[in-house]
């Protein structure tokens, strides 16, 4: 049975529909991602999901059970981390954990025990007895994901968990998500990194205007809306009013072409036998670069390159 | 029980700051009671206004509430508010089976205890100056609990509707030290403007400062239950007002 399951979900503010009819399913052990341009529905979605942000119209079913009247048993079952931190900076670091557990009815010593061993799991057992307000970003981030964890949920909510956060917790959080996903938690995320998606999740859809757009693996993904490969060709800085020509030219040396501002992108599936046909057909770029075909990729073709706000 | 841990979770925080509030508590009516018990009674006591009554032991009652009324207003109104608009806490305990009515059951819990503890000190402070008259004193700390959740369901509903702290001193200026000059406290409101008397029978500190002065002194009028009963009924509905405040804020 899935763990979530919404159809035709929606929310209204006002005028505005953030989210407009979608359909999902989480399954058990999954990691399930959301991913979309700024101001999609991802962190209304979110809301809806952790039972505190009440759905407008459509069904939605968290654990078996129906937000609308079920909404502490749910809360009871989950862990959330907000997009933005919600932290008590009055209060100790230990102390966050512990004030928290009790919300969810678990004893002071046990409360302890968790908050001890989360301390260890997100590496913050040296700041334990330090007030949260001086600690930098992505510290108080990884003592979010900790509070998140302290009624041990089936179902973890990460809204953009690793945003701000240098290279090196960016990749403490994946490979602490990671092993809570080999314990079998759920994980349902929203993020903006690519690299993120593809290293954890399983499934993901995006969502772009309030609705979804795409659905799939990471590799299905690239396998249904990308090449193989792609080819970035830089020319010099007086070639550049002569992109959309050149592209001309370059015609049929791939599936797709498309003409950015600074460079030309070729979408093939074999990126050297495209390079050999670029120079083939007289054009010399300034610079060539074969690489594999990246979510990102597949994200700026779907959802489009311009700023949707 | 989901309000006890939100009651629990007050006072730890309320154990960072403890030791400041609990000296202001003493300090303040000492000051009180010194300058305008001491200072203005002389004159007051001179003239013979209250016949055998003086001053510092009419004054103590009333200042007992208006003290408890600004306590748990004060602490409903900044504190709240960053809650919602700062750290964004109230947010978190939304996420946990924790419902509004445990967020404000806690909170209304926790100005309790401060206010009769703030209460408790003030009887100290009280006895110091020589202002305790009957055993029936003990009583003005149920009415000082009383009036401070009376008035600390409409700040909390205030503190969950306002978009910027601003708005609080607004709210410090035009209604509650107007409240605290003109219920009574300093003198009978009989003595007020005629236009302004009525104004004084609306507002709930009145009703604790008379029903905080028969406590003082033994001496019981009929009134006396009436007045407990508007306090009563500010409380329920300052708690209904305040619920839905919170819950349209949390929507947000
Ligand atoms: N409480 C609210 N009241 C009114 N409008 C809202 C509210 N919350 C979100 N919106 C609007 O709903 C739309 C979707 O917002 P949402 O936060 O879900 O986007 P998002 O995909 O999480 O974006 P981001 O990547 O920037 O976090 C936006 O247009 C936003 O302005
Ligand atoms: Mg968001």
């Amino acid at each position: 049975m899935a763990l979530i399951t919404a159809r035709g979900l929606q929310k209204r503010f006002g005028d505005l529909t953030a989210v407009k009819g979608i359909d999902v399913q989480v399954e058990p052990g999954e990691a399930f991602g959301f991913l979309g341009p700024n101001g999609a529905g991802k962190s209304s979605t979110m809301k809806m999901i952790g039972c505190v942000s009440p759905r407008t119209a459509g069904e939605l079913s968290i654990l078996g059970l129906d937000p609308a009247t079920h909404a502490a048993e749910i809360k009871a079952r989950l862990g959330v981390v907000p997009q933005t931190d919600n932290l008590d900076v009055e209060l100790s670091v230990l102390e966050n954990l512990t004030v928290y557990a009790r919300f969810f009815g678990i004893s002071r010593a046990e409360a302890r025990r968790r908050a001890l061993e989360l301390l260890e799991f997100v590496q913050l057992t040296e700041r334990a007895n330090d007030r949260v307000e001086p600690l930098s970003g992505g510290m108080k981030r990884r003592l979010t994901i900790a509070r998140a964890l302290i009624n041990e949920p089936e179902i973890v909510l990460l809204d953009e968990p690793t945003t701000g956060l240098d290279p090196q917790a960016r990749h403490l959080v994946w490979e602490r998500l990671f092993r809570l996903k080999q314990r079998g938690v759920t994980l349902v995320l929203t993020t903006h990194y690519m690299d993120e998606a593809e290293q954890l999740c399983d499934r993901l859809v995006v969502m772009d205007g309030g609705k979804i757009v795409a659905e799939g693996s990471p590799r299905e993904l690239i396998e249904r809306h990308s090449t193989r490969e792609v080819v970035e060709l830089r020319f010099s800085l007086n070639e550049m009013d002569e992109l959309g020509s050149i592209a001309e030219k370059l015609d049929g040396i791939a599936q797709r072409i498309e003409t950015l501002p600074d460079r030309l992108l070729l979408y093939a599936a074999d990126g050297d036998a495209a390079i050999a046909e670029v120079h083939a057909r007289g054009v010399v770029p300034a610079s060539v670069l074969a690489r594999r075909s990246t979510l990102e990729d597949v994200f700026l073709h779907i959802t489009g390159r311009t700023l949707v706000d | 029980m989901r309000a006890w841990a939100c009651y629990h979770y007050e006072l730890i925080g309320y154990r960072r700051t403890w030791k400041g509030s609990v000296f202001s508590q003493f300090i303040v009516p000492v000051l009180f009671m010194l300058s305008i018990g001491l200072g203005v009674g002389t004159y007051v006591d001179r003239g013979g206004a209250l016949g055998a009554v003086d001053y510092v032991s009419y004054l103590a009652p009333g200042l007992l509430v208006s003290t408890a009324m600004q306590l748990a207003v004060g602490e409903s109104t900044f504190p709240v508010f960053s809650n919602f608009e700062w750290s964004r806490y109230y947010y978190a305990m939304q996420a946990t089976p924790v419902r509004v009515r445990d967020v404000l059951g806690g909170l209304l819990g926790f100005l309790l205890t401060r206010v009769l503890v703030g209460a408790g000190a003030f009887l100290l402070v009280m006895a110091v100056f020589g202002a305790v008259h009957s055993p029936w004193l003990l009583g003005t700390l149920p009415v000082a609990g009383l009036v401070g959740l009376a008035c600390a369901g409409p700040a909390i509903a205030f503190a969950a509707r306002v978009t910027s702290a601003a708005n609080f001193s607004l709210m410090f200026r035009f209604v509650l030290i107007p409240l605290s000059l003109f219920s009574g406290v300093f003198f009978p409101v009989e003595r007020l403007p005629g236009w302004l008397e009525p104004l004084a029978y609306v507002s709930p500190l009145w009703h604790a400062v008379e029903l905080s002065r028969q406590f003082a002194f033994g001496a019981f009028t009929n009134a006396a239950s009436w007045h407990a009963a508007y306090l009563l009924v500010w409380l329920v509905a300052g708690w209904f007002l305040a619920h839905s405040s919170f819950t349209r804020r949390l929507q947000k």
